[in-house]
């Protein structure tokens, strides 16, 4: 017997979860980030990979709408993300996506609970402790619930972390150079638990990253060269 | 939110404590001054309640409201009991009321009079009676209470008007206790009060003869052999309102005689001391503001190293408002603690200080009393906290949350 669809916050999305069209980011009269027409459907592991300079953080900043691309269109969730106004983008971000940096960027006053508490209360409203306990035992941090960001080791950082972008189940997990930073055991490990949280929760994966070891792991990719 | 700024301040509780400290210590210094001032001057109002002029020897005319209304001086000198029925005489006079000052009984002066004295000042018997008889006394709340005095208990007065033990006893002439006032709130709760011929008879004084002059005798003759009593001072409630213009002017120009006005001298002293009370004042204020920039500074510091926090809050759904709003509790809290400890300090170092200083325990320092003043100040306190705050605040916001997080990263 198949088990039950996982379900995100929001409806079910139809058609790609991101779309970009002609979609390309210049600064000081020089094209930083060219990617085109792309689009990833909803539940798929995809790559994005380049070498550094290539335009990766940029083109993360504008599926997230932190920043606003100079030419063409992207579709978040079927919203057209890059002409919504900024709360409309901050709002669209908020219910759609989470995201993981290499730096983790956990608050550090708060415990690892607490951390995703505050992340479900922003995006959600309301605060669902069984969820965040789950969650926290999920990616095998229960007995370290309690501890602040501090007292964590760089892998048990980085299973926060990864728990609290999907503590808000979002449709799409952005992690942004997440294995940069760990040797290859531990990389491995990392992808292999963002494989099974984001399946597990029915979200779409997206990972920026210049570390050719992990590329093999993904059936999607994006390859951005560094611009002329 | 709020609990995350809790959290905040939990993280860096030493700078959070400091701050609390310095804010606490400026409120604690308006405080102290707002009870101080504004407890002082309700206590001259109301031990000077009734009292329009004081008559008394020549000299100081603070000197002698400060030791015949709040008994707190020593007095200028002696008048002849005549003025008593010279001033009664006087059209516009409502009462004119003897006090004889010069003894002690454990540092609270005994004071002769009469039964309007009490009266004046509201002061009503607990048990017992009003003196009458020579060497009957009516104690006070506070003398009872401080020295154990009950009803038909005896004591002598002792020479001297600040350390009755110390000084020359009357052992000779002991008064008898036949009545103990309820608490006013005024000096006469510290006072104890006999009839004026009491005081005289301690001092070996006749009290005079009520006779007229006999067939034949000049009035100088019967003047010559007039008993010598005196009083200290007389005190005058007027009437009607113009003998307030007219008796201090017929009383000045007696040779012996000057009139002062409580009201007057009072302002005078308030204006005196007032000067001091606004030097300390300012420095409260400057220290409040020096709080204020503290808590800016720490905030700012704190926030420059929160920036990145800031921007993944704002990337995790945080609004611009919850995000200002964060940072202004922070301050606010800062500030709401340094507040409750500064009250809390304030009125701890006035029940302190009342507790351990005879002459601020004589003036009736109240530190259970709030003076409206104090919302003000907490108030203030407050908005120092929330500007404090909303200005680094503002600043976190004006940043590009992408330009951060990439500095960040």
């Amino acid at each position: 017997m198949p088990s039950p669809e996982p379900q995100t916050h929001l409806n079910k999305v139809e058609g790609p979860l991101v779309e970009t069209r002609g979609l390309s980011h210049w600064r000081d009269g020089r094209c930083v980030m060219q990617i085109g027409d792309w689009q990833l459907q909803p539940r798929a592991h995809a790559l994005l990979l380049g070498p550094s300079g290539s335009g990766k953080t940029t083109f993360i900043n504008i599926v997230t709408g932190l920043l606003t691309p100079s030419q063409g269109a992207i579709f978040v969730a079927g919203e057209p993300m890059s002409i919504l106004p900024p709360a409309g983008r901050d709002g669209l971000r908020r219910r759609t996506t989470g995201l993981v940096f290499q730096t983790l960027r956990l608050i550090p006053a708060l415990s690892v609970t607490a951390n995703l508490a505050l992340a479900q209360q922003l995006a959600l409203g309301q605060v669902d402790r069984a969820a965040i306990a789950a969650m926290i035992d999920r990616v095998g941090l229960s007995h370290r619930a309690a501890a602040r960001p501090r007292q964590l080791s760089q892998g048990e950082g980085q299973r926060a972390a990864i728990a609290r972008a999907l503590i808000t189940r979002p449709h799409l997990v952005v992690a942004d150079e997440p294995t940069s930073a760990l040797d290859d055991a531990n990389a491995a490990r990392m992808i292999d638990l963002m494989f099974e949280v984001a399946d597990a929760t029915g979200a779409t994966l997206l990972v920026a990253t210049h570390d050719g070891r992990i590329a093999h792991r993904f059936g999607n990719r994006l390859n951005l060269e560094a611009p002329q | 939110m709020i609990g995350l700024s809790l959290a905040y301040l939990r993280d860096r509780a030493l700078n959070t404590g400091l701050n609390i400290l310095l804010l606490g210590l400026s409120v604690a210094s308006l405080v102290i001054l707002l009870l101080f001032s504004s407890q002082l001057e309700n206590r001259f109002d109301k031990d000077a309640q009734g009292i329009d002029m004081v008559v008394g020897a020549k000299g100081s005319p603070l000197q002698l409201i400060l030791s015949s209304v709040y008994h707190v001086d020593i007095p200028t000198g002696n008048v002849p009991l005549e003025t008593v029925e010279l001033l009664r005489r006087q059209m516009g006079v409502a009462q004119a009321i003897p006090l004889a000052l010069g003894d002690s009984f454990r540092t609270f002066r005994i004071v002769g009079t009469e039964p309007a004295y009490p009266a004046l000042l509201g002061a009503s018997l607990a048990d017992g009676r009003m003196f009458g008889q020579k060497m009957e006394a009516v104690i006070g709340v506070e003398v009872a209470a401080r020295t154990g005095a009950g009803l038909g208990q005896r004591f002598v007065g002792g020479h001297g008007m600040t350390g009755g033990d110390d000084g020359p006893k009357h052992e000779e002439a002991p008064f008898i206790v036949v009545g103990r006032l309820k608490p006013t709130g005024t000096v006469i709760d510290r006072l104890i009060l006999t009839n004026v011929e009491s005081v005289w008879a301690v001092h070996g004084i006749e009290a005079p003869h009520d006779e007229p002059a006999h067939e034949g005798e000049s009035a100088e003759e019967h003047a010559d052999h007039a008993s010598p009593a005196e009083v200290t001072a007389v005190l005058v409630q007027f009437g009607s309102p113009i003998a307030a213009v007219r008796l201090p002017g017929f009383v000045n120009r007696q040779t012996n005689l000057q009139a002062a006005v409580p009201a007057v001298e009072v302002s005078r002293l308030l204006a005196l001391v007032g000067v001091g009370l606004d030097a300390v004042r300012a420095f409260a204020v400057l220290l409040m503001i020096t709080a204020g920039l503290s808590i800016f500074v720490a905030l700012l510091t704190a926030l420059r190293q929160r920036e990145g926090d800031m921007a993944m809050l704002r990337v995790i759904g945080a609004s611009r408002a919850a995000i200002l709003g964060q940072v202004a509790s922070e301050g606010l809290i800062l500030a709401a603690a340094g507040t409750v400890l500064g009250l809390v300090l304030g009125h701890g170092v006035i029940a302190l200080a009342a507790a351990n200083i005879e002459q601020l325990h004589q003036l009736g320092l109240n530190p259970l009393a709030f003076h409206p003043g104090e919302a003000m100040i907490a108030m203030a306190a407050l908005g120092i906290g929330l500007i404090a705050a909303l200005i680094p605040g503002l600043r976190v916001l004006q940043s590009d949350i992408a330009d951060t997080l990439a500095n960040a990263r």
